[in-house]
């Protein structure tokens, strides 16, 4: 039995000693990618991270790497499972010490669970769409970056839609707010609260239990509320089965507006012909019509170097999600090239001000093809978000198509709530938050 | 040989009734505590500390809480994860609500607010057994989990009903590094640790015994079943509680109610079924399998497949993972249904022949 293992054990030590030597011969931004491809919600981290990684091979096919930097990148599975996340985080941990991009995990839970702990080892934690979304407030968290929108900037765009397909106003008008009873789902009734409280309308909480695959009661009271409009905070399978519950009481579907977890095609494809007329709210449009979602499958799939095994997934929602994602990743790295010397790898710390810093114009956006994958962003160290707009799409039945611009939520509403709750967080964890003016 | 109490004579009633009665034994143990506490410090590095011995520590000491309750009074239950919770949350309001409490009354405060739950949801055991138990049991796991979700003042009105933790103070000294974290959990688990070994063998210990092994003899023989039952859902629960109070405060340092599922209550059910139903050491040894185990096959299959140059993808490494954990279980169970715990006695015994066996 030993006899048998000595080979293993010298081939893995050798196999080691070379890595690490690849590591130090070129300059190379390392990614640490604390992902998921099984478990539960394993297809939409495959779509998400297979565009995420799609990306940055793209970069170092077409550019040769930033100013001559390859980008590379270790995965590490999570299963979505925190404890799983944190595991992968201390293992990946050493290796981004020199230099790593900003730590994408694509969920909540595990992003809170490392939202201390990436501050502390410097290294930059991107929520892009989901995690603590007062972050926002970047005085009391410099290395989390709940980047583009939040869940409450959301919930008041959405709301903003609704109030101009209403005529301008909403007074004494009735909105349900059927959620996910879960941490996701209650994020936003703060919001939702608020905007009711400000535009005096009617707001009417339905929870719906995890899964929610019976939703036949909740749908009952909506029918007897007869509410004007139904915002929507759904997940998985969830989804669907509103969609086809609110067909069976003959609810519109062009007056449900969903989330940005909502509206992929993975939620309404399933419900078929109940789906269609229903609205989501989104940051980042699907579909192949992106000038740099057609050039990456050019590129890098005609190079046969893809990460999907599913190829169709290249344009949907998720991917196009991820490869946004990737896009401001390699922006931030970019930025932070620019000050702190090109040609270098970066580390975490200055890819945190590159992070605080970032401004991508929609001329950027162009010349990067990437206009309509994501707002126009500009972060700042009091504004992690950065952006705070989204679009509304609806399905017509065979693809999601864009019904209105950008819509930006109500930030003078909005952001004094995080900033409420990321002092009392300062409080609870006694941090002296910083002083946004004197940074630069 | 190595291992024969031969000659060890005890001349008084302490040296009989002591924990380890045989040298060996305590010598063992000593040697590993040091190790413990003074080697694993010096050697090992950031990553073990956080991520591999600090969550080995804590699901150890929850499947110890476990193990009392199922493993010594034969009470099946699935609530595991949901008294952590119970744990967790109460040592983070404690925290909260009552100005300059010590850290580990708080803990200890969690530990006694997770047996009260215990106690409450073990009521049911005084009428029903077995796997009808387990079923009511699970009662609690979505009880506690959608309590913890409902009332927003129990994450002091957190929107998402996330709580993350306060600052690790222990007699005016912050604990930051990993280090000190693990010594922190070290120290916890072995007190409760030993206490657990020295409560299963007073009479205790010997009413959970025998209402386990027969509880119609048990209240035949003198012993009050409400009574014994009861007190081993709160001993239980109190172990599990401060575990989740460690797991929040030590480990991940936020927590949400979803964390603590099902699925962590089997997990914490499989540790005593693998490390052995019914030892103090089996649920340390079952905590190791299941912990450490996929872990270390995520970190050895890449290489195996670097070898021999298979195209793996992390999914993939994932799946193999998978499927080679659950062989490995069907595996123990068939050659040793009694655990991990087993193999280590029948290990002893042949020591105490070697090298001279019959």
């Amino acid at each position: 039995m030993i006899k048998s293992f000595k080979p293993v054990v010298a081939a893995a030590a050798l196999s080691l000693a070379m890595l690490s030597q690849m590591a130090v011969a070129a300059e190379e931004q390392f990614f640490p990618l604390i992902d998921y491809r099984v478990g539960p919600y394993g297809s939409n981290g495959q779509a998400f991270y297979g565009g995420f990684i799609d990306y940055l091979n793209y970069v170092n096919l077409k550019e040769k790497g930033v100013n001559g930097v390859q980008m590379t990148y270790e995965e590490c599975e999570t299963e979505y499972n925190n404890a799983k996340g944190v595991e992968c985080y201390e293992r990946l941990k050493s290796k981004a010490a020199k230099s790593s991009g900003p730590l994408h995990t694509m969920s909540t839970g595990i992003s809170y669970a490392l939202i201390d702990k990436s501050a502390q080892d410097k290294l930059p934690l991107a929520m892009m769409g989901y995690g603590r979304t007062d972050a926002v407030d970047g005085s009391v968290f410099p290395y989390a970056f709940p980047l583009v929108t939040t869940y409450q900037m959301q919930a008041s765009a959405i709301v903003k839609f609704i109030k101009e397909k209403l005529g301008g106003d909403l007074t004494g008008k009735k909105i349900v707010y059927l959620y996910h009873d879960s941490a996701y789902g209650k994020e936003a009734i703060i919001a939702m609260e608020a905007e009711a409280a400000l535009n005096k309308f009617t707001l009417v909480q339905i929870p719906v239990a995890h899964p929610g695959n019976e939703q036949g009661a909740q749908w009952l009271k909506i029918r007897q509320e007869k509410p004007d409009f139904v915002v929507f905070w759904g997940w998985g399978v969830m989804n669907q089965t509103a969609l086809k519950a609110a067909q069976k009481v003959g609810f519109p579907r062009d007056r449900m507006i969903g989330s940005w977890w909502t509206g992929s095609e993975e939620d309404v494809v399933p419900a078929g012909d109940a789906a269609k007329g229903y609205m989501a709210a989104t940051w980042n449009v699907s579909g192949k019509q992106v000038p740099l979602i057609a050039d990456i499958e050019k590129v890098v799939y005609g190079a046969g170097k893809g990460n999907l095994q599913d190829a169709s997934k290249i344009g949907t929602v998720l991917y196009n999600r991820g490869v946004s994602a990737a896009f401001l990743s390699v922006e931030a790295i970019r930025k932070a090239q620019d000050k702190y010397g090109k040609g270098k790898a970066m580390t975490g710390e200055q890819v945190r001000w590159a992070l605080e810093n970032l401004n991508i114009t929609d001329a950027r956006l162009k010349a990067a093809g990437a206009t309509d994958l994501l707002p126009e962003i500009k972060t700042a160290c009091d504004n992690h978000e950065g952006s705070g707009k989204v679009r509304i799409q609806q399905w017509d039945g065979a693809k999601w198509v864009p019904v209105s611009g950008w819509i930006e939520g109500n930030k003078a509403l909005i952001h004094p709530l995080f900033q409420a709750s990321a002092k009392q967080y300062a409080k609870e964890k006694g941090i002296t938050p910083r002083d946004c003016a004197k940074e630069k | 040989m190595l291992y024969r109490e031969a000659g060890q004579f005890k001349t008084t009633y302490a040296a009989d009734q002591q924990l380890f009665p045989i040298r060996q034994d305590r010598i063992g143990v000593i040697a590993l505590l040091a190790v413990a506490f003074l080697g694993v410090p010096l050697f090992a590095s950031e990553y073990w500390f956080s991520a591999i011995l600090i969550p080995f520590l804590i699901f150890a000491l929850a499947a110890l809480g476990l193990n009392i309750l199922t493993g010594y009074a034969g009470q099946l239950s699935l609530g595991s994860a949901a008294f952590m919770a119970v744990g967790a949350y109460a040592a983070y309001n404690f925290q909260l609500r009552i100005e300059g409490i010590p850290l580990l009354v708080s803990f200890i405060f969690a530990g006694l607010t997770a047996a009260g739950v215990g106690i409450l949801f073990g009521l049911p055991s005084l009428r029903i057994k077995g796997f009808y138990l387990a079923v009511a049991t699970l009662a609690a796991q979505f009880f506690i989990v959608w309590c913890l979700t409902k009332f927003p003042w129990l994450s002091n009105n957190s929107s998402s009903g996330v709580i993350s933790t306060q600052k690790l103070i222990i007699f005016g000294h912050e604990l930051t590094t990993p280090v000190e974290k693990y010594l922190l959990v070290l120290s916890i688990v072995v007190v409760m640790a030993l206490a657990a070994k020295n409560m299963v063998r007073s009479s205790t210990g010997r009413a959970w015994m025998a209402v386990r092994d027969m509880d119609v003899a048990a209240s035949v023989i003198g012993i009050r079943l409400m009574p014994t039952k009861l007190l081993a859902f709160a001993v239980s629960s109190f172990y599990c509680g401060v575990a989740g109070a460690l797991y929040a405060f030590c480990y991940l340092g936020s927590v949400e109610p979803d964390g603590f599922s099902l699925e962590m209550s089997f997990r914490i059910l499989f540790m005593i079924i693998i490390g052995g139903v019914g030892s103090i050491m089996g649920s340390f040894l079952g905590a190791a399998f299941i912990l450490l185990l996929p872990i270390f096959l995520d970190v050895t299959l890449p290489f195996l497949a670097n070898l021999f140059g298979l195209p793996f993808s992390s999914a993939t490494v994932s799946h193999i993972q998978i499927t080679v954990f659950g062989a490995l279980i069907m595996f123990f169970l068939i050659v040793e249904p009694h655990g991990l715990a087993r193999l280590w006695q029948i290990a002893k015994e042949k020591l105490r022949l070697w090298p001279f066996p019959h």
